[in-house]
């Protein structure tokens, strides 16, 4: 490894940066004794933030920058003129070792441009994780990103070697995909998706069989859509979303609010910023399908087919359901719970804990982590209610927990992506 | 009021339960001898840690508590707050005489320990985070530690984990002790004439592996090239990777 191998790296990072999915979670990969690494589970380490707030645990890297396609979103199209790198297969092992054993990364991220035809580029990226894997026994994470028309044995033969794979599906309508990537097609994405996820169904019926079956990418497969490049609304979006969720594997959606790399490309449209509040109502809809029990037409409608951008989903939805409020703290089912604007999943799991010895009140509520100012709309306990969103009307409500717009520049910069408590 | 003395170990710690119970005394405060004492004193004991009393408290504990509230106290011990004994002792008291009592959060000491816990793991998974190996000439791998609250012993196992096939040193720098791997199994250690990189932490370049400047420079490349200009967001980093962390940054020196 030497100093040539530096302007590489800064290339090919900055070419990969845009595609969002970084999370290394859901596999625990135990250490087998005496070799390097293992993964932890859960949400997996972040072991940086880099200077945009973002969360770096893997390496994520090109093996090369060169692309035969032409895809309008893309800063590494071929009509582009930029500079182009290619690592060799011993650069990216090494630096995915060197960087593990000095704790800076979970693992590795690998993308890459196509190169030749999707099979001969895909053949590379399974060559590296193969050699990190069996050569130097590497137990850290290893996402690849799937290339789209990559055939079934690649597919196959990467998900013996990486932990999740993905596929990215960019733009929410075919039409669209096709108007900007004129080299894809929904097929070419949803084949390799179907591979990923036939391994998967394989796999475990072979485990069910010999409790010791190598696994097969065991934190699933995910995915990517670009929001605001194309006009979809939400409700598109957050429909697709759902059905990909019900492929086999799929773990996460990732929404990448549009940044406009290529603005001579008249195809796009101009912004002066990405939409990232929008990116973050989307994370925060999705969690809300993931993780509280909601439907896609209750978060969106043929009404409704907009997220809010000014409130959060969870209180969009409160809002125009007042008659379900207020909720009881000291009796509600754990599901009506999670309903409440101001109560996350580990809140409403300790109030179903705590109201066992006793009625709950106002101060103990807040102490076990509740938003009470969202909230207080929206309960009973023992001493409460005040003045719930019924007597006070939705209105009123809504405009008491809308940031005032003064500040919304920069307010909107610093929401977090998602809101696990809220 | 009531005052225990004792020698402010955690063997220390049970051994008080152990003989509060026995003599059917719970005292208001705890502390070490010597310490002054406050006025109004009714009755204060001193407490002799016995090994074997305090094991028998953790057995107790370990038939009435569950995995989780055992790894909060122990959390809690280790935070080393002025007032994290005397909560523990009231918790073991509370929990020992009521069941279940370790998930009434609606309870002020348990909620507080369990904040406490909260705290101290979130401190260790920092650590895990942002703890960074520098490669030395003889292929150790050091990494020094300055954690608010005394993590180290609880982050060791996921190190010896992970880098099974490397030597390592992990040094707490504040506390002057830390970890040693030789690839076979983990020791304590403390250094008593410190050198120079267990008191600044970083390594001298005579002391590095020739290619340890180059792997520093690589990922000090990554860290800048991976950042979306557009998005730029101080405030979010430093929410997630506070300043008093950088320090030790390979990243950020
Ligand atoms: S195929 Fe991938 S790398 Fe190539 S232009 Fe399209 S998005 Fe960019």
């Amino acid at each position: 490894m030497q100093e040539a191998t530096l302007e590489k790296l800064k290339v090919l990072a900055e070419s990969a940066k845009y595609d969002v999915s970084c999370s290394s979670s859901g596999t625990v990969r135990r250490n087998t004794e005496g070799t390097l690494g293992n993964t932890v589970g859960g949400l997996g380490i972040c072991h940086s933030f880099a200077d945009d707030g973002r969360c770096i645990s893997l390496l994520k890297i090109m093996l090369t920058n060169v692309c035969m396609y032409d895809c309008a979103y893309c800063i590494n199209r071929r009509s582009n003129d930029i500079r182009r790198a290619t690592f060799s297969v011993t650069e990216v092992v090494e630096l995915t070792m060197e960087f593990y054993r000095r704790n800076y990364i979970e693992g590795l991220f690998l993308s890459s441009g196509v190169v030749r035809n999707p099979d001969y580029t895909m053949e590379r990226m399974v060559r590296i994780a193969k050699d990190l894997r069996t050569i130097h026994r590497f137990n850290g994470y290893i996402h690849l990103k799937s290339i789209p028309g990559a055939g079934q044995e690649l597919v196959n033969e990467a998900g013996r070697y990486a932990d999740r794979l993905s596929v990215n599906i960019e733009i929410p309508t075919e039409a669209n995909l096709k108007l900007l990537a004129p080299e894809k097609d929904y097929r070419s994405v949803y084949q390799p998706m179907k591979f990923i996820g036939q391994g998967l169904l394989e796999n475990k019926e072979d485990r069910r069989h010999y409790r010791h079956a190598p696994r097969f990418v065991p934190a699933g497969q995910s995915t990517q859509m670009i929001v605001g490049a194309t006009p979809e609304n939400d409700r598109d979006i957050l429909r697709l979303s759902s059905a990909l969720y019900t492929q086999p594997g799929m773990r996460r959606v990732y929404y990448s609010g549009f940044v406009p790399v290529n603005s001579y490309d008249s195809r796009l449209p101009a912004l002066k910023q990405p939409p990232l509040v929008r990116e973050n109502r989307l994370y925060q809809a999705d969690w809300l399908l993931r993780f509280y029990q909601f439907r896609v037409d209750e978060i969106v409608d043929d009404t409704f087919p907009q997220l809010d951008l000014d409130i959060d989903p969870k209180l969009a939805w409160a809002l125009r359901h007042p008659e379900k409020f207020p909720v009881d703290v000291n009796t509600a089912a754990y599901e009506l719970l999670l309903r409440v604007p101001g109560i996350g999943v580990r809140s409403a799991q300790q109030i179903v804990a705590a109201r066992r010895f006793g009625k709950l009140g106002f101060y103990q509520l807040k102490k076990i982590g509740i938003v009470m100012k969202k909230a207080q709309y929206f309960i009973t306990c023992r001493e409460l209610p005040v003045q719930t969103v019924n007597e006070l009307s939705p209105t009123h409500v809504r405009q008491l927990l809308t940031p005032q717009s003064r500040k919304k520049t920069v307010d909107e910069r610093q929401l977090s992506l998602v809101f696990e408590e809220e | 009021m009531i005052i225990f003395r004792y020698d402010k170990t955690f063997e220390g710690l049970l051994t008080a339960v152990f003989e509060a119970y026995q003599r059917k005394i719970f005292p208001d405060q705890l502390l070490a001898d010597g310490e002054s004492a406050p006025l109004f004193v009714g009755t204060d004991v001193h407490i002799d840690t016995n090994e074997e009393y305090a094991a028998r408290v953790w057995r107790g504990a370990e038939r009435r508590l569950s995995g989780t509230a055992r790894a909060m106290v122990i959390c809690c011990w280790l935070s080393e707050l002025p007032e994290a004994d005397i909560l523990l002792f009231r918790f073991f008291r509370k929990t020992f005489d009521t069941p279940y009592m370790e998930i009434n959060f609606g309870d002020p000491d348990i909620l507080e320990l369990s904040k406490i816990g909260k705290r101290v793991n979130g401190e260790k998974h920092r650590m895990l985070q942002f703890l960074r190996f520098q490669k030395t000439e003889d292929g150790t791998f050091f990494a020094p530690v300055e954690p608010l609250y005394n993590v180290l012993p609880l982050a060791v196992s996921h190190f010896r984990d992970r880098f099974a096939d490397q030597p390592w040193l992990i040094y707490d720098i504040r506390r002057h002790y830390g970890y040693y791997y030789d690839l076979n199994v983990v020791s304590e250690i403390s250094f008593t004439d410190a050198e120079n990189h267990l008191i600044t932490g970083l390594l001298d370049d005579r002391l590095m592996d020739k290619d340890e400047r180059l792997f520093q420079k690589l990922w000090k490349t990554y860290f800048r090239a991976t950042a979306i200009a557009e998005r730029t967001n101080p405030r979010k980093q430093r929410g997630d990777m506070p300043v008093r962390y950088w320090k030790y940054l390979t990243e950020k020196q």
